[in-house]
Order: C-alpha cells, then sequence, then structure tokens
C-alpha cells in the first residue's frame, strides 16, 4: 500500500519547493516508430550504444547529486521516447546513481514508461529488478483499428496481455488512453471507457488527442486529410462523460487528465503540479529546481547526439540554465496547480511576493461558476475544468 | 510698377522662356497602364537624370503611393528637348493623382496643362478610371494624343484598342503612337508629338500676375513648397503675394523649376509652371485651385473652379490601446499638416472610449491616411464603419449634417433624412455583366445606361454612395474577377427612407457598430451583421446574444454558444514553460480586442461585421 499523500499546508520555515517533494526525470529519447500524434522529444535509431548512455546518464546524476546534495529523493520517472526500449542494466544503473547521489526517501515512486508490445514486456521482470515500482503503459485504445491509425506498433491483445503482466510484477500500473480520435462517437468511447475500468485499474491517464503542429497529424491537419476530429462540443461532452463514468467506479479525476483511485496518484507527475524540485536528465530534459534560494530552469539539447557529446565532453549537459523570478513562478504554480483537483493554494502565490489574481475577474469567473473557493484554495469546477486555458488567460497577469 | 518690373527683369539670370517654347502636359492612364514608366522615359530620353538615378519611378514618392501603384499627390517636371525642327522645347509634365478620391485635384492639375497624353495599355483597352480621367482632360479644352503602351508584348491588339478609343470615348485614335515604355520604342514620336501636336501655353506677361496653386506638400528641409501655374504676369523672388481664396499674404522665399531635382530660377512667366516657397506654416493654410497674385497689383478676378475640400466619407479612428490616444492626436494633427483635404474632431464612443472622427475624400483617401497612421506611426487602429454625410430635415424646418449615426436626433423630431447619390461608371467584359447588374441592383442602384464596346459593356447607375463606401468596389472585383473597372462622381442628395440600425452584444449597444440602412433592407443588412459577428467574436465562457435592432425592435438575433473545451490534455514538467508561453501569446491576442460588458471583440470584426458576402 503506499504512503498516503503528504499534508498540503505550508509550515512558514520551510523552503516552497518542499511542500511539493523532489524528484528525478530521466529521459530516454529513443523510439521504434514515431507516432504521428507525438511531440515530444522522439527519435527512431536503430543501434544504441546503452553502455555509453549509461555512462553520460550516471555522470549527469551524479553533476547533480554534488549541486542538490543532502537532500530526499521522493521519485525517479523514466520517460521518452520509449524507455521500455532501455536495457534492465541500463535502468538498474541510472536507480543506482540517482541512490548514491540522494538518500531515496521511504517508499520512493520509481515511474517507467512502456510500450505494450510483447518484447518489451518481456523486460518488465528486469525493470522491476532494478528497482522499477510503478509501471505506466502506453496502451492509448483497446481498440486494433484505433491503435492502426493512431500509428501504434500493438494491438488491443497485446496491450492486455502486457496490463496482465504488469500486474503480476508492479506494485502499481498505470496506463494510458487517448480519445476525442478520428469517427469517434460519445458511445464508442463510453464503450471503450467502461471496458477499460472492466480491467480494474489503480490509475489512468486519458488524454484527448491533441494535434500539434511539427506532427505527422498536424501536417495532415493542415491539409485538410483528417476528417472526423470530433468539434470542441462533442471533446466536451466525452471529457464530461470521463469524469462521469469514472468518478462513479471510483477513480475520480484528481487532474485534468489523471484518475487514480484515492493513495493512487501519481506522484511524481503531482511534484511538477505542485511546483516543487525535479532534475532532468537526457535529452530534451527540462529542470527546476531551488539552490540558495533561487529557482532555476535547465534545459538540454533535444538531439541525442548533441547530449550525449556535451556530457562526455563538457562534463555538463545542460544548455540553458535560467533563474525563475517570482512572477514567473506564480504564473507557473497557478497554471499547474490549477489542474489538480486539490486546486491553487492561494496563501503560497502570495508567498511569491509577485502578483494576485485580479479581485473582479475571480468573482466572475466564480459567479459564473467555473471556479470555487474555499478555505484558500481555488479549483476549477466540474464546468471549468474543460475551459482551463480560458480561466487561465483571464487570472494570469499581462506579459 | 512697371519701371521696377522692367528694371528686375534685366537682371534675371534664366531668361524666361517665351511661350511658343513651352508645352504643358499631363498623362491620363490606368493603373499599371504605364504612366510612370512612360514618365520615367520621357525624363530619361530628354537627359534630365543620369542612367544611374534612373533606379526607380521617379515621380511617385510615397511608400504608400509605390505599393498601390498610384499618384496621391501631384508632381510635376521639366524637360528641355530638342525637337527634330533645331529649336529647344520646355516640355512641363504635371503627372496627376489618378483615383477618383482626388478628382478636384485632378481637375486643378488639369487647368495648368493645355494637354495630356492619354495612355491605353494596348493588350488591355480603355478602362473606367481613365474614362474618368480623359474626360477631365476634355473638359479643360485639352489637345489628346493618344498613345498605345506595351506593344511590344505578343497579346497587344492596337486596333482594337484604337477602334475602342474611337467608340468609347469618342476621340480620333488614327494617328494614336504606339510605343513600348519598357524598351523605349516610340519615346522620341511622343516627345515630337508633344511639341507639334500641343498647343502652346497662352498669357500675358505684362498683365498683373495670375498664377494657381496646383499643389502643395511639407518638405522637411524647405517646409511648405507650393506648386504654380503662372497664366499671367511675372513672379519673382522676394515679391509680396496674395492667396487670393484664402486672403493671406507671404513673401517668396525661393522660386524653382524641378528637372526633376529643385533648380532655383529668378522668376517664372505665363505658360511656366515652377515651385515656391514662402514661410508658409502649414500645408492647411493652402488650397488647391487658389490664385496667387501680387499683394500691391492684384488681377481682377481669381481663376474660376475653385471650391473647398469636401470630405464625403467620415469614420472614427480610435486607438487598439486606449493609452495610445495622445500619440494618435499627435500623429493625425502632424497628418492634418500635410493635408488640407483631411478634416478630424475628437469623438467618443462608450465602445471604444477616446478617438477621431475623421473626413475623407473617398475610400481610397481613408485608406490611405489609415495606413500612414499605423505605419508612419504606429499606432494601431480600430476603424470603425465608414459613414457618408446625411441630411437630416428636422421637423422645426433646420437642417443637419449627420456624419455619425451615433449622433442620429430622435427620431420623432426628423422630418426626413437625405442621402448623397453618386453615378457610377462601370466597364466589365459582358460575361460578367449579369453579376455586375445584380450587385448594383441589390446595392439600390437605379440604371441610367447600358451601352457595349466591342465585348465589353458600360453601365452607369445611380447609386447611394452610402452603398458603395463600404466593400462595393471588393464585390465587384470579387463578382467580376478583378476585369470591372469603376469610377464614380458625386451627383447630389435625395430623400429615402433610412434608419440607424443598432447592433446589441450580451444585451448592450455597440454604439461603434451602429449604421444607418434602408428600411427596406435593414432586416437583411441586420442578418448579414450578426451572423457575421457570431463569425467574428470568439466564444466566451459564457453565451452571447448578439441582436440588431432598429429603435427597440429586435430585428435580428443569433446567439454565440459558450466556450465548451480550451485546455491542454497533457502538461508535465517539460512542458511549463511552452505552455506558459502559449497562454500568453494568447493573452497578448486578446489585447487586440475591446470589453464591452463582459464581452470581449475583436479590433478587426469593426470592420468586417460590416462585409456581406453577396
Amino acid at each position: 500500500m503506499p504512503e498516503p499523500l503528504r499534508n498540503l499546508s505550508t509550515p512558514a520555515s520551510v523552503e516552497n519547493w518542499q511542500t511539493a517533494g523532489f524528484g528525478l526525470y530521466v529521459h530516454w529519447p529513443f523510439c521504434q516508430a514515431k507516432c504521428p500524434y507525438c511531440d515530444f522529444n522522439s527519435h527512431v535509431v536503430a543501434n544504441v550504444d546503452q553502455s555509453r548512455w549509461r555512462a553520460a546518464l550516471r555522470a549527469e546524476i551524479a553533476r547533480y547529486g554534488n549541486e542538490l546534495s543532502g537532500r530526499r529523493l521522493d521519485s525517479i520517472f523514466f520517460g521518452g521516447g520509449t524507455p521500455s526500449l532501455m536495457e534492465p542494466e541500463t535502468v538498474a544503473d541510472v536507480i543506482e546513481a540517482a541512490f548514491s547521489a540522494w538518500e531515496p526517501a521511504s517508499g520512493i515512486e520509481i515511474t517507467l514508461e512502456a510500450n505494450p508490445t510483447s518484447a518489451e514486456a518481456r523486460r518488465f521482470r528486469g525493470y522491476a529488478d532494478a528497482g522499477v515500482n510503478r509501471l505506466s503503459i502506453g496502451v492509448q485504445s483497446l481498440d486494433d483499428a484505433a491503435l492502426k491509425l493512431l500509428g501504434r506498433l500493438h494491438s488491443a491483445e497485446e496491450a492486455l496481455a502486457a496490463l496482465k503482466l504488469a500486474r503480476g510484477i508492479f506494485a502499481r500500473v498505470s496506463f494510458d488512453l487517448i480519445y476525442a480520435r478520428q469517427h469517434q462517437t460519445l458511445e464508442d468511447w463510453r464503450e471503450e471507457l467502461t471496458r477499460a475500468i472492466g480491467l480494474g485499474p489503480d490509475h489512468l491517464s486519458l488524454y484527448q488527442l491533441t494535434i500539434e503542429d511539427g506532427t505527422a497529424f498536424g501536417d495532415r491537419l493542415r491539409r485538410g486529410r483528417l476528417p472526423g476530429l470530433p468539434d470542441d462540443d462533442l471533446a466536451a461532452e466525452m471529457y464530461l462523460l470521463t469524469q462521469d463514468i469514472c468518478a462513479a467506479a471510483g477513480l475520480p479525476a484528481y487532474e485534468i487528465s489523471n484518475h487514480a483511485r484515492p493513495g493512487f496518484e501519481g506522484r511524481h507527475n503531482l511534484i511538477y503540479w505542485r511546483q516543487g524540485d525535479y532534475v532532468g536528465v537526457g535529452p530534451g530534459a527540462h529542470g527546476r529546481f531551488t539552490r540558495e534560494g533561487r529557482r532555476l530552469a535547465t534545459e538540454t539539447p533535444l538531439q541525442p547526439g548533441a547530449w550525449l557529446e556535451a556530457v562526455e565532453t563538457r562534463g555538463s549537459g545542460e544548455t540553458l540554465r535560467a533563474e525563475i523570478g517570482p512572477e514567473e513562478q506564480a504564473g507557473d504554480y497557478l497554471m499547474m496547480s490549477l489542474r489538480l483537483a486539490e486546486g491553487c493554494d492561494l496563501g503560497r502565490l502570495a508567498s511569491f511576493n509577485a502578483w494576485e489574481p485580479d479581485q473582479a475577474i475571480l468573482e466572475t469567473l466564480v459567479g459564473e461558476e467555473l471556479l470555487r473557493l474555499d478555505s484558500g484554495r481555488l479549483r476549477l469546477t466540474g464546468r471549468g475544468r474543460p475551459v482551463l486555458n480560458a480561466i487561465l488567460r483571464e487570472l494570469l497577469p499581462d506579459g | 510698377m512697371r519701371a521696377i518690373d522692367r528694371v528686375a527683369s534685366l537682371h534675371h539670370i534664366a531668361p524666361m522662356t517665351d511661350l511658343a517654347h513651352i508645352r504643358n502636359f499631363s498623362i491620363v492612364a490606368h493603373i499599371d497602364h504605364g504612366k510612370s514608366t512612360l514618365a520615367d522615359r520621357l525624363i530619361q530620353y530628354t537627359g534630365a537624370v543620369s542612367e544611374r538615378e534612373m533606379k526607380e519611378q521617379l515621380l511617385d514618392a510615397m511608400d504608400i503611393e509605390r505599393e498601390r501603384g498610384i499618384t496621391i499627390k501631384a508632381n510635376t517636371v521639366r524637360l528641355e528637348y530638342r525637337a527634330k525642327d533645331g529649336e529647344t522645347y520646355v516640355l512641363n509634365l504635371i503627372d496627376t493623382p489618378g483615383h477618383v478620391d482626388f478628382a478636384y485635384e485632378v481637375s486643378r492639375s488639369m487647368r495648368a496643362v493645355e494637354g495630356s497624353l492619354l495612355v491605353v495599355d494596348a493588350t488591355q483597352g480603355v478602362e473606367a478610371q481613365t474614362l474618368a480621367n480623359v474626360y477631365q482632360a476634355i473638359e479643360a479644352d485639352h489637345e489628346i494624343v493618344p498613345v498605345l503602351n506595351k506593344i511590344d508584348l505578343p497579346a497587344a491588339d492596337p486596333d482594337r484598342v484604337r477602334e475602342q478609343i474611337e467608340d468609347v470615348i469618342g476621340i480620333d485614335a488614327s494617328d494614336a503612337i504606339e510605343i513600348s515604355a519598357k524598351t523605349g520604342q516610340g519615346i522620341e514620336d511622343v516627345l515630337e508629338a508633344i511639341v507639334h501636336r500641343l498647343p502652346a501655353p497662352r498669357g500675358d506677361r505684362d498683365a498683373p500676375l495670375k498664377a494657381m496653386l496646383v499643389d502643395s506638400w511639407y518638405d522637411p528641409y524647405l517646409g511648405v513648397v507650393v506648386m504654380i501655374r503662372v497664366m499671367d504676369g511675372i513672379i519673382r523672388k522676394g515679391d509680396r503675394i496674395l492667396m487670393m481664396q484664402t486672403g493671406a499674404k507671404y513673401t517668396v522665399d525661393k522660386l524653382a523649376v524641378l528637372r526633376p531635382k529643385m533648380t532655383d530660377v529668378a522668376e517664372l512667366g505665363p505658360g511656366e509652371i515652377g515651385v515656391l516657397t514662402a514661410s508658409i506654416k502649414q500645408v492647411r493654410d493652402t488650397r488647391v485651385g487658389d490664385t496667387i497674385t501680387h499683394e500691391k497689383r492684384p488681377c481682377a478676378a481669381p481663376l474660376p473652379g475653385f471650391k473647398p475640400a469636401q470630405p464625403v466619407v467620415f469614420c472614427g479612428l480610435f486607438p487598439v490601446d486606449s493609452n495610445d490616444f495622445e500619440a494618435l492626436r499627435d500623429a493625425i494633427e502632424k497628418l492634418a499638416l500635410n493635408d488640407a483635404s483631411f478634416t478630424y474632431e475628437m469623438e467618443s464612443s462608450a465602445a471604444l472610449g477616446f478617438g477621431f472622427r475623421c473626413g475623407f475624400l473617398g475610400l481610397l483617401h481613408l485608406e490611405v491616411v489609415r495606413d500612414r497612421l499605423e505605419r508612419e506611426f504606429d499606432i494601431e487602429l480600430i476603424t470603425t464603419a465608414p459613414s457618408v454625410v446625411y441630411h437630416v430635415h428636422m421637423k422645426d424646418g433646420t437642417v443637419r449634417e449627420l456624419h455619425n449615426p451615433a449622433d442620429m436626433p430622435d427620431p420623432t423630431h426628423i422630418d426626413h433624412i437625405e442621402e448623397p447619390r453618386i453615378k457610377a461608371t462601370i466597364l466589365v467584359p459582358d460575361e460578367y455583366l449579369g453579376d455586375v447588374l445584380k450587385l448594383c441592383q441589390d446595392r439600390r442602384g437605379i440604371q441610367l445606361d447600358l451601352t457595349y464596346a466591342g465585348n465589353r459593356a458600360m453601365v452607369v447607375y445611380d447609386l447611394p454612395l452610402n452603398e458603395v463606401v463600404f466593400d462595393f468596389y471588393d464585390r465587384l472585383k470579387s463578382v467580376t474577377k478583378g476585369y470591372a473597372s469603376f469610377d464614380y462622381q458625386l451627383t447630389g442628395y435625395r430623400a429615402d427612407n433610412l434608419v440607424k440600425m443598432q447592433i446589441l452584444v450580451n444585451g448592450e449597444p455597440v454604439d461603434a457598430l451602429s449604421v444607418m440602412v434602408h428600411r427596406d433592407r435593414a432586416e437583411a443588412r441586420g442578418r448579414a451583421m450578426v451572423e457575421k459577428l457570431k463569425e467574428l467574436i470568439p466564444r466566451h465562457m459564457f453565451k452571447i446574444p448578439i441582436q440588431a435592432a432598429i429603435g427597440g425592435k429586435v430585428i435580428a438575433r443569433e446567439t454565440i454558444a459558450a466556450l465548451r473545451k480550451d485546455v491542454t490534455a497533457k502538461c508535465y514538467g517539460g512542458d511549463v514553460t511552452r505552455k506558459k508561453k502559449l497562454l500568453e501569446k494568447q493573452k497578448a491576442g486578446k489585447k487586440k480586442m475591446r470589453q464591452f460588458g463582459k464581452v470581449e471583440i475583436p479590433q478587426s470584426a469593426f470592420i468586417n461585421a460590416l462585409k456581406m458576402d453577396s
């Protein structure tokens, strides 16, 4: 049984980030194929010299370990790309490096994103042996035709088998589904989601298909070759239906697109949404952490080769390190925290000493029943959740 | 007096050219028919400008003029040509504005010269705009020399175009000169024709000074520069002069001719065209068409035909950012210094805050001024619906001029309203004639004439100016695929059943969207506007009713549904920066909107709401 969520109240004596914890993000940028909807940093490469990558990731972790010594590590997250293409030895090496850099918190969460092909499923045991205790599986759909449209390499049957296998191995298993797909009706989605819930997950990430620029879908949409996407009204219906079905099944949304049985929330991602500290290693990984009272943002090169070379020759994969001022911190916190069901702690927002949301706008939004304000917390209502961006445009200060 | 004149004349440096050796002319042409290229060729041929200086078209000065291929300000150049007869002639070319908005300015320029070159593209034929200007030339008793340009192109059909000139314009085109301004072919023939076919100017050098103010502009180094054509008498540097219409008196500081570089001269005599400066503060102090004479020995009567500038189209200009109001005021004041035909007064709109109600000679003039304000002064503007000037006849017998629908008096006190009408001439290939007739009919037009010249039809319509000021020209271009040409002149006022239509957004009237409409067309117009606004106003977090109403009566209604979905599906650690930047960008986009109660209306909506698709 995982630990209960940390108490959220903010003692004045601690640094801001400490209310949300400290995590390590490891980016594995390689994929077997590029999915047409994906705008994450992923690269299709035939042969990856994993021993070189292992060494580089270890070096980066050690560098941050020196810089942020004495911390307790709450979470490690292997994201990608496709981390389930990593050799279990690589994963074990990275975890070992992390544990020698920082003392792991008791009950540390170690998540790995996995694709459910049978080849990858064969490595699940090895990941568990390396220390991974939470698997997040990219099921995406339970329908073979839809999987094909989404450019996925696995079948629904493989996905179900991988899920079953993972549950026997890992204490916690989550899976992702993509909905509001081409030609999908409300009834189609109701049926698919009901089947998914029937599989008894303790955590689900349910994403509406978003067409991003610079993806294959983005190109197709521009050329008018992506027919049958739901309009905003249908997409809104689908979103509300998702909330209802999941809540009724005991998997309420704790974030815009994430549902969990109470206590099974993904703690790593909570660090992002609660504006904790995180170190990012690997190509394209971002980090945000507090050092000597200053909050810093780090970035690394997107190209795997460029990152590797930077680490090997310069001893650091960072291409950007910048201080984030209080204004920006407050904006980031508002944007991220409103995604959570627990909402935004206005006391904490005020503690950045930057700005506060316009009172009149706040009252209007509360009056429109898009936001709720109680005991110092600002939360989205069920109506407000699907229009969060519009709400943020009202609340964020003028750039 | 006479004695002083004579003494001065003994000392002048460059002797005045005698009348027999002067030719003054303008070039009449449609856009793209090669007016500027021909002017450049003439300058080049006569050696006024070196090869290196010939890089660009010399006569059109402003960026906007160059971009749009139009001339807004008159310009002049003095050429010296040694003709085949062995004599050297002074040729003064006045480049006239080519657009109907500037018809009065054109008419004055035409009065300053004795002849015109009628340049017609031999691949295209006569266009409506050419017609209007050639009629001005005929009215000014010009000798007209037809010139067929672009003769080098395979598509050139000089015989057909010659015939068309005779049919449509009614002048003899048998000895039209065939040229290619591009290659230089026929340029000498043009120069010879100017010398031998155009009349020399007439004038009496002993008579009191009588000169026409052809145009004026502001030069950053010289101040206000005035272009003049001397009719009678002699003007010299140092003379005390009188502007007969304004009554203002000045001392001539500088007298020059443009070759095209400004070259000082001691005096200008009858038939000559040149420029002067006289410590005039503002272009506004000068009036195109005014008569310049000597203060001490004035001429008996001013030149006929003077008209003060009369704006016919009005619209509101408001800064997008209300903090820019003072900047807009400065910019408008600066611009007005150089444009006497543009009027402005402060206006306050409940919807748009403080701005200016501005009057223009026409739509092109409006666009040019707006473009210059935005470009040269870097102020983002909201332009409200253009309106014409209505004559509102009150029950008490008084008449009010209505420039702005927002100022409409209480209808119960109104007896009737008159609107300005125009005579529109449209030339169109006959395959598009049906669409053109429908368009004119839809705009409350009354057909006056319909004739054919070859496969082209010429239709003349009586139309309310109100129906034309907005998007008539755009619609005409679109229904004829750009093949129609259009011109108009104001004909007068006529009473009609006109009402003010209001637009209510979320129950609140938006004054900047009020328009005057004909009662019979109000429903259709109202429906079109609310439908358009439904597209133009983005969804909000609540639903928004949009209504068109006359008085208290709603005649059309649409509802913008509430925004239902706008949320980022995935937002994790690596997304923070990117997603927040996106929101900030969108938020900056919101700044281009105006807040009405709870509703934000994009600035472009104020103009686009009026555009009709059919």
